[in-house]
């Protein structure tokens, strides 16, 4: 098992990383610059904005309704509807798929459930070899490492670093920087892992209820080649994916591309609504759609912390935000970093676990600003602290008061008796002002003073100077 | 987009906590440039913080109680003007979400209703004009967070740099990023608020300017701390200081 999460940790080897703060904020300036150009009219994005959260808010409101029918269409299309209600679950359901159809080398499209599902391990650990074939997937399977973004899994990686993993992990490889051909070289290898699948997996952008139709946006054209050209195909999607109508994509496609890479549209959008029919010349035999829960249907209770659920996982939210581009993806520990992960993992794994993230945010709107769905992170943000700091018996997310301080919350007691109490407050500043430059460098100024000089307190406050200088008081 | 009311007889003025302890000056400017368009500023004495340090650490409860002092203490149906882009977003847009299903909520949403930034209320209702009477200097600006994403104004702030005449406004890079400061992240998440903080210090400083204007004095109080710390030898400044020195003679 994995060691136990230790964000400090995390934080201070990403910020003593020098190559890796350069390559994230090289990455994400770029990402931030496409999105910028391709959403270029602020009324026309805020339409859009408007328009997805509408879908997402609809949908979500309706979530088990639309489930059900999502699985009677599929169901009648030949594609195989599963539930899932845990990771565990999850992984059994493939693993038995896999098993019945005697499959033992699985081709895998990027999907974060199956991240979230810890599937590779888990399939590996059973005899199955799984092959990543989304580039970035692919490079850092080589690696042994997990995703550092949810759309970009290898940003944190150069084209120098991926050289030197491909001379290392792939036999008969040449040391290269040469991007076309890095390329060549895990088109090569991947071309020989299609050949040679029993199955392939792949997640779900959208599952369209009205039609029963899974929907893969992608780039690469491996997700395609992972769900056409295998005997089996193996869908995961959480919950939270579907979508009503065909007629809801538009818009929700336009910005997930436009957020996350900055494309007007990607070079492939499949619509899978069946296995191979008579006389189609390709396709699986058979496909199963794996359903996964993992907590979902907590955060769905809740009517304010649902908005997490409104994400369509574009990662515009991790592009923006200046804590994730300078500790990058891993430090986060677990599956969903940045902005999104800071509200997900904790409602997830619970605050006992992963309370210490919502800690690292400034509360500076940007990822606000950019979310396609609106979701409105840092709200949610202090919700989950606020329930972080409870006092017991009261919250509702699992592990809720976990980072309760005694001292702390009598910090902020004392904070509000001083700040209700003129006379108090007056005294409390003057007494700042006098005795702030002597006071002992620990605690909050200590963890201030390691990056800058004592803040300077004013002799007279503003309070005394309006006084003495004739400012009317009520 | 907000509707603006006409110029009121009388204003009041918030000085935010910070203004109070560490930065008096630039309370003090802000409250000579409203007097100076005409108007009759009152200061309250009763009044104290608008809640936001408790608020965003999540206890909601001590953030209510200190922000329903200040309801009680801003009692008139006069403007309230702030100046500090964070201090403003809290007590325009958060004061609704932190009332709701309190008895004070309507008495919340309608204080919310009354509270300007103060470089909008200066250009916006009273229609400032400013005539420079420094020595040429240029400048830098750092948009805080608050103050572009809560309130909207920054176009309103470079404008009014814009009508000093012998000042120079260049761009700071990543002008938009988060300085770091974030009230209690820097003491939670000393190291990540410490490498936000030190690329903004080093980005202010590679522009030449001689002075980094902002419109929140807890970006000011972090940036310049850390310029200071690295020894680079700039000033920093609310932009009501700046305007008032530049424009009194």
């Amino acid at each position: 098992m994995a060691k136990a999460f230790d964000f400090k940790a995390n934080v201070n080897k990403a910020l003593a990383d020098q190559q890796l703060r350069g390559n994230f904020a090289a990455a994400m300036g770029g990402f931030v610059l496409k999105r910028r150009a391709l959403l270029s009219d602020p009324e026309e994005t805020e339409r859009l904005r408007a328009a997805v959260r509408a879908i997402r808010r609809r949908t979500l409101a309706k979530l088990p309704k639309l489930l059900q029918k999502l699985e009677e269409n599929c169901t009648k299309n030949g594609i195989h509807v599963h539930w899932a209600e845990t990771t565990d679950e999850a992984n059994a359901l493939v693993l038995s798929i896999l098993r019945s159809h005697n499959a033992t080398r699985l081709v895998k499209g990027k999907s974060m459930v199956s991240e979230e599902m810890h599937l590779n391990h888990f399939l590996e650990a059973h005899g199955i070899e799984v092959a990543e074939t989304d580039l970035g997937e692919f490079i850092i399977q080589l690696a042994g490492e997990p995703p550092s973004h949810i759309i970009v899994p290898a940003v944190h990686k150069n084209r120098r670093q991926v050289g030197e993993i491909f001379h290392q992990h792939l036999p008969d490889t040449p040391l290269t920087e040469d991007i076309p051909e890095l390329n060549a070289i895990a088109r090569k290898t991947l071309r020989r892992k299609y050949m040679e699948a029993d199955a392939g997996l792949s997640g779900v952008n959208f599952a369209v209820a009205e039609t029963g139709t899974l929907c893969l946006v992608e780039n690469e054209g491996n997700g395609r080649m992972c769900t056409t050209a295998p005997p089996l195909h193996i869908a995961v999607a959480g919950i939270e994916k579907v979508i009503e109508k065909l007629e809801d994509i538009h818009p929700v496609y336009r910005l997930l591309t436009a957020s996350a890479t900055g494309q007007l549209i990607t070079t492939y959008f499949n619509m899978i609504t069946s296995p191979r029919r008579k006389g189609e010349r390709d396709g699986p035999d058979e496909i199963h759609l794996i359903l996964l829960d993992n907590g979902r249907s907590d955060i769905l209770a809740d009517p304010e912390l649902r908005q997490t659920l409104q994400c369509i996982r574009c990662g515009s939210c991790l592009n923006h935000c200046p804590v994730y581009t300078r500790i990058g993806g891993h430090a986060y520990g677990h599956v969903y970093p940045g902005p999104i992960g800071k509200i997900l993992t904790p409602q997830m794994v619970g605050l006992d676990e992963a309370g210490k993230l919502t800690t690292a945010s400034s509360l500076c709107n940007a990822c606000e600003e950019v979310c396609p769905a609106m979701i409105p992170i840092p709200d949610l943000l202090r919700r989950l602290r606020s329930e972080l700091n409870a006092p017991s018996g009261e919250g509702t997310v699992r592990g809720h008061g976990a980072g309760r301080s005694c001292t702390e919350a009598a910090v902020w007691k004392g904070w509000q008796l001083v700040n209700t109490t003129p006379k108090l407050n007056e005294l409390a500043t003057r007494m700042a002002g006098l005795l702030g430059d002597r006071l002992p460098a620990v605690g909050p100024l200590g963890a201030w003073m390691s990056a800058r000089t004592r803040p300077k307190l004013a002799r007279k406050s503003l309070h005394r100077r309006c006084r003495e200088e004739g400012v009317d008081d009520v | 987009m907000r509707i603006y009311p006409e110029k009121p007889k009388n204003v009041y003025f918030f000085g935010t906590c910070l203004v109070d302890m560490a930065y008096p000056d630039a309370g003090m400017a802000g409250i000579r440039l409203l007097e100076r368009e005409g108007l009759r500023v009152v200061y309250p004495q009763d009044q104290s913080c608008c809640g936001q340090p408790a608020y965003n650490s999540g206890y909601m409860d001590e953030a209510r109680e200190v922000a329903r002092k200040q309801l009680d203490s801003f009692p008139r149906d006069w403007p309230i003007i702030v100046p500090s882009g964070s201090c403003a977003g809290m007590m325009h847009r958060h004061y609704p979400k932190l009332f709701e299903g309190d008895p004070d909520y309507f008495r919340a949403k309608a204080f919310s209703n009354r509270v300007f930034e103060l470089t909008e209320f200066l250009v916006r209702v009273c229609g400032i004009r400013l005539a420079d009477k420094g020595a040429p200097v240029t400048v830098t600006w750092h948009s805080s967070c608050h103050a572009m994403r809560e309130m909207g104004i920054i176009g309103i702030c470079k404008d009014l740099i814009g009508q000093l005449e012998n000042v120079t406004l260049v761009e700071l890079e990543k002008e938009y990023e988060c300085c770091g400061f974030g009230g209690t992240f820097s003491v939670k998440q000393p190291e990540i608020s410490a490498a936000m903080v030190r690329d903004k210090a080093e980005a202010a400083f590679r522009t030449g300017a001689q002075v980094l204007l902002t419109a929140d004095c807890g970006c000011l109080m972090n940036i310049t701390g850390a310029l200071d710390r690295m020894g680079l030898a700039m000033t920093g400044k609310h932009i009501a200081e700046f305007i008032w020195e530049r424009t009194n003679g």
